[in-house]
């Protein structure tokens, strides 16, 4: 049962990947001038745009948390506004922390924000699927041993790997290259999105590898 | 006797000491640590900067040095033969560069692009020729600019300068033109704008920082030159071009760019039509390595090419290849120009310009008097050097003084003889004179202009030992296995050993050494005698407890999962940003985001581990303190002052004082605004005791916050108030004002210097309440103690009899009659007196800064209060003690990022060295922060210590002790008290718990200094590491050997007040142990 999920999340994330490299090859075929660093804003709502629906689609295919009882719809509308609220809030959060962390605050008010939509997107948005509009539930998930499927699982890879990516991604700035990528935000959201693809990838295989030690308890 | 059973009797600990706080040992041990980190900076300080003494004396044309001679008008010293010079500089022109070969086929970029040179070389062979000109190291274009105008060899300091600017104070040329009354004209780069400020006739200046910038400068001079020229109004006139060198450190030398740039410098053969009594030189600053750097002493970078021209004959021979020190331009131009040669050249003339047109004895005899001048001036210089310094060793001064007087005595006979001097006489005086102007060069370049690559390494060596050391003690000392017997009296012994045989062998002549060497073999000795110790008294342990063991590999592993891995991945960022001159440059943005990671990691890391999932109070007020931390570090951006490499940085404005403001309504505002810092220190202060209850202490320090730190708050406001007021306000109070700016610092100073004897002479800060009617169903009383061991065990007795009569109050409010002694503020007795010393370090240091960095200063105490308190919360809610390490390490690191941010304020560049002793200071008071938060943290530390040690005790079976898990859980169980309280009655225990195991005491205090040693000790060694692996670099003068001698300094002074923090602990811990004494006499009367 087990190796059948893990080829579930595997295709999953593979789509995810794809779904990433069709973001920064297919627009340049419709749109003039589009270049990933050129028109880096451009690529940064598509980016966000795509790597959500498809998620989103792709949460609805698999339905990794099938629940037992079923909701109204009046209750699965009101789950939906909440996820909305919740996933700007996140929106909000992250750019507070950016800004915290020494982006400008007044000047590239714009790249700042898109940049956390995009963090949201690979970080929030999961949980928003997986978990539902649930904060406890995410705090509780995202602490040791508070995985309870190979789904949690792959949730915390990839979210701390765009984390941990967009982190490294502001180190190049500060240096005298004077390259195009080292303008804010390229480097740092190109290195959430290498994260998040390595985290990706990185996922299945460390669940793989780790498939004896890890059991789960019933929810 | 149940009760006597004390912790401190059992056999618990392995200490060959009684159980007695040690309190000399740790600060002894610290003060060696400390004396191994400044023995290894102060042997790599002489290796990587050498020092010169600069003199302030200047030539005058009156001085007698050639006083046979009649000069006439408009010359010094030697008629001239020039009236004018033009001086053309081009940076990083190497002798490569510059010489033709028509015979080459297939030319690099860099080769045969100097086409007019080569042709009046060739075409015109007396009139022009090509030198190699050999720069002096470092090869860095300031220091080459200061060696061809002074004829000294510049090192990185030059003592005696002024650090506020980098302007020559030395005798120079261009100071000597002007004071001779000739025009200097300067074109091209600024960097001589800062070196000679308004020396200049007329000027031109371009910046010259944009290494990518290749065409600015050459462009602006080539614009001014010509007509410049042709105007005339000129008697030395000076073009430094800079766009060979940026090509160089953009493309490299083998780049079609470079010779587009040579080919451009070709175009000023223009200037080769001149008049008959103008001399055309150009020269380069110095050569470029293969990949287009300088700075270094190899061939390629020393290698520079001179050229010289002139529309009369010159050169009476046929060219022959020659090489020139660069400092010989100096006194050849000033003779050739009749101006006084610059008082500490050292160079020598260049005698083919000094020869004449005729035979060859006339033309010997004018060089030779060109040679007198010369040497006479060195020697003088010579012999006042020795007298303000001593780094050039007397035996070799004495063999060039007596080589100089020979030399001169028998020029005076030749020129006293009647008739006309043979040739060979003539020619072998000469080089006499030659080899002493050689000799005398070569001895001052041997003690000035050379890196000691030996020192440098060796320094490194005992840096890296040091910090191993440092790692080493710390964990020993953490297994409370720690000898002082056998790690710190045997190493001083090993230590004095090694200094007394470095001295023998300095007196027996074997070999010369002198007090830093002394101190560095003294410390490599004591080093290895620790190492050796240490290791022994490991193996001998190793057979048995192997759970205990230091630098066992399974508690290893261990720790680097639990929490070392973040701190220590931080710290690694921390070093690692030192070898990039981009981050380095950046610091003040780097500094905040590496603080703000470590602590996010931190609590990030908390929550993984469980603790913060309760969702308690405990867990928001960590995250408040958090936000609090990440705010301020933000905030202090505010106050950002920008290095000059990065033009588009705007300093803050924040930084000027209030005199500078002209809008009247803010200047009020800011004013306000720092007097209301200025209270809330006071009041903060005064707070924090009141409500840990020391206020109502009758002793001297609390009087001392509750009059004297209003009066201190009073006295720099006052300050302020008439520093910032405008002059024509002020004008009818004139002498007031005059008064009032002497008196309010002194009497801020003295009533500081005041605060801190009082405190350092009653340090203890408690209220005691004596009310007799004791309750005999408390326990059997107190006997009075008969030994200073019985004593040691009646002390806890008598303070938990305090909390229970503290607890019985609390429990039941109607019991008061059964409490027989309270204490109040005893409890935070420690953090009382740290406190009220660093609130005075505060003000003073406010006093000091201008007026609106107050509010920095509130950022600052801000910030380190949330980081205590939020480590305080940490260790709460962490109930295991084997993370409390490395969380501890982890906010060891977070305060020394701390530290290094305020490099915010003073970013560590030599012209911001004005406020330098502020900054000195400025860090003295965050090392007392840090001081201060090791005595929070050990006693927090020690609590979940003394927990897990209890249980132990339980097991052995000691009843009374039960007592102490239980009063450790009480206030946490009761969550819904206001928050105030528990942490006050936690806080109450804390500090004297410390108390009930001295031992684990000191060991906690000495593990911290050694740890906090470790962190800045890997920062200063990365910035070492980066200064000799990149002292080629461009920047290596710019940038890193300044951050190398800030860390250092840094280090250097907040170790002293490490030291100091902990001696005033030490302090406190006599003073209440004293204090308990007289407390018991008083009882049992």
């Amino acid at each position: 049962m087990k190796d059948t999920e893990i080829k579930r999340l595997l295709s999953a994330n593979v789509i995810c990947i794809f779904s990433i490299i069709i973001t920064t090859v297919l627009p340049s075929l419709f749109l003039k001038n589009f270049s990933l660093l050129g028109t880096h804003l451009t690529w940064l709502c598509i980016c966000s745009a795509t790597v959500g629906t498809v998620n989103v689609v792709l949460h609805i295919i698999l339905n990794p948390n099938p629940s037992s009882r079923r909701s109204s719809l009046a209750h699965k509308v009101a789950r939906f506004l909440r996820s909305c609220v919740y996933f700007f809030m996140s929106c909000i959060l992250f750019h507070g922390i950016i800004v915290l962390y020494g982006a400008p605050l007044i000047e590239s008010v714009l790249e700042t924000f898109l940049f956390a939509v995009l963090l949201s997107t690979f970080t929030t948005l999961h949980c928003l699927c997986l978990l539902g509009p649930n904060i406890h539930v995410w705090l509780r998930v995202f602490s040791k041993n508070g995985a309870m499927s190979i789904w949690d699982n792959n949730l915390q890879i990839t979210s701390m790997c765009s984390v941990v990516g967009a982190w490294l991604g502001a180190f190049p700035i500060p240096l005298d290259w004077d390259r195009p990528w080292q303008v804010w935000p390229i480097s740092c959201s190109l290195g959430a999105t290498l994260g998040y693809v390595s985290g990706l990838l990185f996922a299945p295989l460390w669940i793989y590898w780790n498939r004896k030690k890890l059991t789960y308890k019933s929810r | 006797n149940a009760r006597s059973a004390h912790a401190c009797s059992k056999p618990l600990s392995v200490s060959f000491f009684p159980c007695r706080m040690q309190r000399a040992p740790v600060l002894l041990f610290l003060a060696w640590t400390c004396f191994l980190f400044f023995s290894a900076i102060g042997l790599f300080t002489s290796g990587f900067l050498l020092m010169r003494v600069e003199l302030a004396n200047h030539s005058s044309c009156s001085d007698a040095l050639a006083s046979p001679f009649r000069v006439d008008f408009g010359s010094c010293w030697l008629p001239r033969r020039f009236s004018r010079a033009i001086l053309l500089i081009i940076d990083a022109l190497k002798f490569e560069f510059a010489r033709f070969d028509p015979s080459l086929r297939e030319p690099h970029p860099y080769e045969n692009k100097l086409g007019f040179l080569h042709e009046l070389a060739i075409g015109q062979p007396r009139y022009g020729r090509l030198f190699r000109f050999r720069a002096d190291p470092p090869t860095t274009t300031m220091q080459r600019i200061k060696g061809f105008t002074t004829g000294s060899l510049p090192t990185f300091i030059d003592a005696g300068s002024n650090f506020a600017s980098y302007a020559i104070q030395e005798d120079n040329l261009v100071w000597q033109m002007a004071q001779n009354g000739k025009r200097v004209v300067f074109m091209g780069d600024d960097t001589w704008d800062g070196l000679f400020p308004g020396a200049f006739f007329r000027s031109y200046f371009f910046p010259s920082f944009n290494v990518k910038d290749l065409h600015t400068v050459d462009d602006g001079i080539l614009q001014h030159l010509y007509q410049t020229v042709d105007g005339g109004e000129w008697d030395l006139l000076i073009a430094h071009f800079l766009g060979v060198d940026h090509c160089g450190h953009k493309h490299g030398p083998d780049h079609p760019e470079m010779a587009k740039k040579l080919s451009q410098m070709d175009e000023v053969h223009c200037l080769t039509t001149l008049a008959n009594d103008t001399l055309l030189l150009v020269a380069g600053d110095h050569g470029m390595t293969g990949t287009g750097d300088h700075g270094g002493d190899t061939e390629e970078e020393v290698n520079a090419a001179l050229f010289v021209y002139s529309k009369v004959p010159l050169f009476p021979a046929p060219p022959e290849p020659q090489t020139v020190p660069q400092v010989n331009l100096v006194p050849t131009l000033a003779l050739l120009l009749g101006i006084p040669v610059p008082y500490s050249n050292i160079g020598e003339v260049m005698d083919d310009l000094f020869a004449t047109e005729g035979d060859t004895a006339t033309s010997v005899l004018a060089q030779l008097a060109a040679y007198n001048v010369n040497a006479r001036q060195v020697d003088r210089f010579l012999h006042t050097y020795s007298l303000a310094a001593q780094d050039i060793p007397a035996e070799k001064l004495g063999r060039l003084q007596s080589l100089f007087s020979a030399t001169v005595e028998e020029h005076e006979q030749v020129m006293a003889q009647a008739g006309f001097p043979e040739l060979p006489q003539l020619e072998r005086l000469r080089g006499q004179f030659r080899r002493y102007l050689w000799e005398a060069r070569a001895v001052c370049a041997e003690s000035w202009a050379r890196f000691h690559p030996v020192r440098m390494v060796s320094g490194c060596a005992l840096l890296t030992s040091s910090c191993l050391l440092c790692y080493i003690a710390s964990r020993v000392s953490a297994g409370l296995s720690f000898s002082y017997r056998r790690l710190l009296w045997y190493p001083f012994l090993w230590g004095a050993a090694g200094a007394a045989g470095a001295g023998a062998m300095h007196l027996s002549g074997v070999a010369t050494t002198d007090l830093l060497l002394l101190c560095s073999w003294a410390a490599t000795a004591s080093q290895v005698g620790f190492f050796w110790h240490c290791w022994a008294g490991h193996a001998g342990r190793s057979h048995a407890a192997s759970a205990r063991l230091p630098f066992g590999g399974l508690g290893l592993r261990q720790r680097l999962r639990v929490g070392l891995v973040p701190a220590l991945g931080i710290l690694l960022l921390r070093c690692g940003a030192m070898f990039s001159d981009s981050f380095v440059m950046a610091e003040s943005q780097v500094v905040p985001f590496l603080l703000m990671s470590s602590v996010l990691l931190f609590v990030l890391g908390l929550h993984w581990n469980g603790p913060l999932r309760e969702g308690s109070t405990k867990s928001w007020w960590l995250l408040g303190f958090l936000g609090i931390i990440v705010l301020t570090a933000r905030l202090s951006g505010l106050f950002q002052q920008c290095r000059e490499e990065t033009p588009a940085c705007r300093s803050s404005t924040l930084l000027a004082p209030l005199s500078k403001l002209q809008d009247p309504q803010a200047k009020n505002l800011s004013y306000a605004l720092c007097l209301a810092v200025l209270a809330s220190l006071a009041w903060g202060m005064r707070c924090w005791m009141r409500h840990y209850g020391n206020l109502n202490s009758p002793s001297a320090p609390v009087c001392f916050v509750r009059w004297g730190f209003p009066l201190l708050a009073l006295g720099v406001g006052g300050f302020w108030a008439v520093t910032s007021g405008s002059e024509d306000d002020l004008a009818k109070l004139h002498a007031w004002v005059q008064l009032a700016l002497v008196s309010f610092p002194r009497g801020v100073f003295a009533l500081g210097a005041v605060g801190l004897l009082l405190l350092l002479c009653d340090p203890v800060t408690v209220f005691v309440r004596d009310s007799r009617n004791a309750d005999p169903a408390m326990g059997a009383p107190i006997v009075s103690p008969s030994s200073q061991a019985e004593l040691l065990h009646v002390i806890p007795q008598l303070y938990r009899r305090m909390q229970e009569t503290l607890r019985s109050r609390l429990d039941a409010g109607k019991d008061r009659d059964r409490a027989t002694v309270e204490a109040y503020g005893l409890g935070s007795v420690y953090s009382a007196a740290l406190l009220i010393f660093l609130a005075l370090l505060g003000f003073l240091l406010m006093m000091l800064h201008s007026e609106r960095l107050s509010l920095a200063f509130l950022l600052l105490f801000l910030e380190a209060f949330a980081l205590l308190w939020m480590q305080a919360y940490a260790v709460a809610l962490s109930s295991s003690t084997s993370s409390s390490e490395s969380e501890m390490f982890c906010c060891v690191n977070a305060y020394a990022v701390l530290l290094l941010y305020c490099n915010v304020f003073h970013p560590p560049l030599f012209s911001h060295l004005a406020p330098g002793s502020i900054y000195l200071v400025f860090l003295a008071l965050h090392s007392i922060c840090i001081t201060f938060q090791i005595n929070w943290f050990s006693s927090y530390q020690f609590s979940s210590l003394s927990h897990r040690w209890t249980t132990t005790q339980i097991a052995v079976g000691c009843p009374l002790l039960l007592l102490w898990p239980f009063l450790c859980e009480m206030p946490r169980s009761k969550g819904g008290k206001p928050k105030a309280e528990v942490s006050d009655r936690e806080e109450q225990m804390m500090e004297m718990r410390l108390r009930e195991a001295p031992e684990k005491f000191s060991a906690a205090l000495l593990q911290l200094g050694l740890k906090y040693q470790i962190v800045l000790g890997a920062q200063l060694l990365a910035c070492v590491l980066a200064a000799i692996i990149l002292r080629r670099h461009l920047m290596v003068w710019k940038v890193f050997a300044p951050k190398f001698l800030f860390e250092a300094v840094g280090f250097v002074v907040s170790n002293i007040f490490l030291l100091l923090g902990i001696g005033l602990v030490m302090r406190v811990d006599c003073a209440v142990s004293a204090w308990f004494k007289r407390v018991i006499l008083a009882q049992s009367r």
